[in-house]
């Protein structure tokens, strides 16, 4: 028979509820997956009821709040807070997004906060990136020139501005985790975040090896998963937009 | 103590830390043939180097004639006179090649009509020792940071770096005074590894989260520094902490610099350009210290903006729109996002806020970290580099786009010095069991804490006690009281609370051991502070305002071991490396 459901070990289970002490009349109620890959338990989603007149105005706010002040044992990534280093990534009231820069405001009613989805988690909100670094470092993000050393590669002011819209990318993968192509092929399909920076090089007028860029992507799992869903570019908290670039390195291929 | 198991890894040299200095090194480590490893509590690219806006100084002259030399007195004046003029040498001559490489690594600078690397006015960046404003700062737009780390990353994969990431560096592991690697245990798997090396670079970062209103991320709690005070070795000048003038109001975000070197001015309550007042000539380009300290003044005197009077309004827009699009868009995102303020029409309300530490650990310009026991002498087997380590270039205040430089300059001094020092693959010594053990027992009885004290609260505590005792002014009051009051969080830990026992992604653990190293460096900055009993650069004393080179013209040494601070000092080097430059002489600071 053909397994619809998920196992029985995956299956996310009612948990814990932390009850404000405060007495607070202005509380957000948040649902947070949790798992511990050393219990032998099914994940589960706790519940906590977070004081919101002693709380700034961000998803990262509330998650180091409850870390901070109710259960020190809630584990999720951060780092830069302002949106520049990308750890904070993850899947808030059903949207991929960067928690420091997301205003919890903007959500009426209740929070749920998930780990990047398909991805294997690693514990609660730390989900395991290991594959699309893998993918990352295959697409050889380095400048290949024959240029000296000794001065400058000199390049117009047109030239640099077609690596605008890529080069800002900070790698958070809310694109790529986004994308059903990713979640089915994620292994073989290179994905977004990754196929955005395959054209940031290409695009480099100071890059000396594009066709063999262009040639190293041409593939029909690499490159010909997309199919142009969109989830890419309405999720990146960053305003980019990886479908335009993966159109463009598309359109590269079928004009050269 | 419950048993691990742990796994060897041998390397010729090890860095520990993948920001731009870490990353740096490891690049030339890798060119020059020498097995190396780095490791990083987080990705590469998550590294605070990631936040640094406004650009990397070197006097390339693409706006104009500039020369290092020019480079260099604008940063002995900015130390205060009390950066090593033989450093500082260094860091200008070498400052134009690193660019350069960083650019053939494929920096994506931002370009002048001409095709080359643009380059921006920066707070005490002059022209011909002094006179008029220069543009000597490299610029991505206002990500310059950003595209620097994912550029050195990129290179770094190119020359097959090792990289262990998401890995907690421990301590590290000494003997006979020498280094012989790192003790660290990987996140993702609840591993303890033991790295030996024959040298190891510390790259860690600064340590602003001692405070509680800062630029830096949560990350920046300067492991290295910890590691280095707990084996024994002193930090230097850690009284020096730079405010940057323009922090978000609330928030803490970087405003960057670029904002003012652009034509952005700082205004006060009434409509001055009070900046006019304190530096007629360099007005709002005046050095960090210099532009936070009349800020205060103004927010003291009752000039501050809002309800509370606190903060100050910085204009950037009677600036073309198109100027501000394409050349600071990062901060017309972060100002939209967290303030929800259009930058094109309204002002940016800002406020002097944590950002840099001029302190570290003592090294030479070869990168070796130094040691005193009434002369210098070098640790064997260990390096520091970036905001971890004081070579000291920064002295007591660093010029804005110098930290930028500083990296990639002596992260590159590092792995060419580790290449003269090491032969590749020659054989280690044994680490003794009770030096890896007396590692192991400090993080066990931290995993274990289960006293009454939770790590959060400590911190806070910390945090509010530095920013209340050793902010931009200070007093023999504040700080005496403040010598006192962080005693208090650091007694606590005996104390702490970790709820947390698993070894897997443990985040209760770890934010315990970074406050472990953070409560270190608070309580040697607010001792440092306390001894230095004049104003220079970032350390103003309100009871001491002016600069006393006959007592105080001296690097301060800090020892923590854990139980008693001791406080030492060693000479500011004014000899320059070359005959190719003299030396400045102190005089006045004016801008």
């Amino acid at each position: 028979m053909v397994q619809f459901n998920l196992p029985q070990n995956s299956k996310i289970l009612k948990g814990q509820y932390f009850k404000d002490k405060t007495g607070s009349s202005n509380i957000k109620l948040v649902h947070i997956y949790r798992w511990d890959p050393e219990k032998n338990e099914n994940p589960r989603e706790d519940t906590f009821e977070v004081d919101l007149n002693t709380c700034g105005n961000k998803v990262l706010d509330i998650l180091n709040k409850i870390k901070n002040d109710l259960d020190s044992t809630l584990t999720f990534r951060k780092s830069c807070a302002h949106g520049v280093c990308g750890s904070c990534a993850m899947n808030v009231d059903g949207i991929n997004t960067l928690s420091c820069m997301k205003s919890h405001k903007d959500i009426k009613g209740d929070l749920r906060i998930f780990p990047l989805p398909h991805l294997k988690v690693v514990k609660d909100l730390v989900a395991d990136l290991s594959t699309l670094y893998k993918q990352y470092e295959s697409i050889e993000p380095w400048l290949k020139t024959s240029k000296s050393q000794k001065n400058e590669i000199n390049q117009s002011k047109e030239n640099r501005e077609k690596l605008d819209g890529l080069y800002e990318c900070i790698m958070c993968a809310c694109c790529s985790t986004s994308c059903p192509s990713y979640w089915w092929n994620g292994d073989s399909y290179l994905g977004p975040a990754v196929l955005l920076q395959a054209y940031r090089w290409i695009s480099d007028s100071r890059d000396e090896e594009k066709k063999e860029r262009l040639k190293m992507v041409a593939d029909k799992l690499k490159l010909y998963r997309c199919h142009t869903i969109m989830n890419c570019t309405s999720s990146c908290p960053k305003g980019l937009n990886p479908a335009k670039a993966i159109g463009s390195i598309k359109k590269m291929l079928a004009t050269s | 103590m419950s048993a691990y198991n742990i796994i060897d890894h041998e390397y010729d040299v090890l860095v520990v830390g993948a920001g731009g200095s870490g990353l740096r090194a490891a690049v030339g480590l890798s060119e020059s043939g020498l097995k190396t490893a780095c490791i990083s509590k987080v990705f590469p690219t998550r590294s605070h180097t990631a936040a640094a806006q406004g650009g990397i100084s070197a006097a390339l002259g693409n706006a104009g004639e500039d020369d290092w030399r020019w480079h260099m007195y604008d940063t002995v004046k900015g130390s205060d006179w009390l950066g090593d003029q033989d450093c500082i040498e260094y860091l200008c001559k070498e400052a134009p090649q690193a660019v350069i490489e960083l650019e053939h690594y494929g920096v994506p600078f931002s370009r002048t009509k001409e095709g080359k690397i643009y380059q921006r006015a920066f707070g005490g960046m002059t022209k011909n020792y002094g006179n008029e404003p220069i543009k000597r700062t490299c610029a991505a737009a206002d990500r310059t940071g950003h595209a620097i780390l994912h550029t050195l990353y990129g290179q770094a994969l190119k020359q097959k770096t090792e990289f262990f990431i998401e890995y907690f560096a421990l301590d590290l592991l000494m003997k006979n005074g020498e280094c012989k690697g790192v003790l660290a245990w990987n996140l993702n798997d609840g591993t303890i590894h033991r790295f030996k090396s024959h040298i190891t670079i510390i790259a860690t970062g600064g340590y602003g989260k001692i405070y509680y209103s800062a630029t830096a991320a949560h990350t920046c709690t300067g492991d290295g520094n910890g590691m280095a005070l707990r084996a024994g070795l002193p930090l230097q000048d850690m009284e020096f902490v730079q405010f940057h003038p323009t922090g978000l109001y609330g928030i803490g975000c970087l405003i960057s610099e670029a904002v003012r070197g652009e034509g952005g001015y700082l205004v006060n309550s009434k409509g001055e350009r009070f900046m006019e007042k304190y530096a007629p000539k360099a007005k709002d380009l005046a050095s960090r210290d210099v532009v936070s300290r009349s800020m205060a003044i103004e927010i003291n005197e009752g000039r501050g903006i809002g309800e509370n009077k606190d903060h100050i309004h910085l204009h950037i827009n009677h600036i073309d729109p198109k100027i501000i699009e394409s050349r600071l868009p990062g901060i017309s995102e972060s100002v939209e996002t967290f303030v929800h303020r259009d930058v094109t029409k309204d002002p940016i309300p800002v406020v002097p806020t944590v950002h840099y530490n001029m302190g570290g650990i003592p090294t030479n310009y070869k990168a070796e970290v130094i040691t005193s026991n009434g002369s210098d002498k070098t640790v064997p087997g260990l390096m520091a580099i970036g905001e971890a380590a004081c070579v000291s270039v920064h002295g007591a205040n660093r010029l804005g786009s110098n930290s930028l430089i500083d990296l990639v300059v002596f992260g590159k001094a590092a792995a060419k010095r580790a290449a003269e020092l090491i032969k590749p693959n020659s054989s280690h010594d044994e680490i003794s069991k009770s030096e890896t053990d007396k590692c192991l027992d400090r993080f066990d009885k931290f995993r274990n804490g289960n006293g009454s004290n939770k790590t959060s609260e400590l911190r806070l505590s910390m945090q509010k006690t530095m920013q209340a005792k050793c902010a931009v002014f200070r007093t023999e009051k504040t700080l005496k009281e403040g010598v006192n009051e962080i005693k208090k969080p650091f007694e606590g830990m005996k104390t702490i609370s970790v709820k947390d026992r698993s070894m897997i992604f443990n985040t209760d653990l770890m934010e315990t051991l970074e406050f472990d190293n953070l409560i270190r460096q608070a309580v040697t900055t607010m001792e440092s502070a306390y001894h230095r009993k004049e104003s220079r650069g970032a350390h103003a004393r309100e009871d001491f305002p002016k600069r006393d080179d006959q007592n105080y013209m001296k690097h301060t040494l800090c020892w923590h071991n854990g139980k008693e601070v001791k406080i030492n000092y060693r000479k500011v080097n004014l000899s320059t490396l070359t005959n190719e430059v003299q030396t400045f002489p102190p005089k006045e600071r004016v801008y």
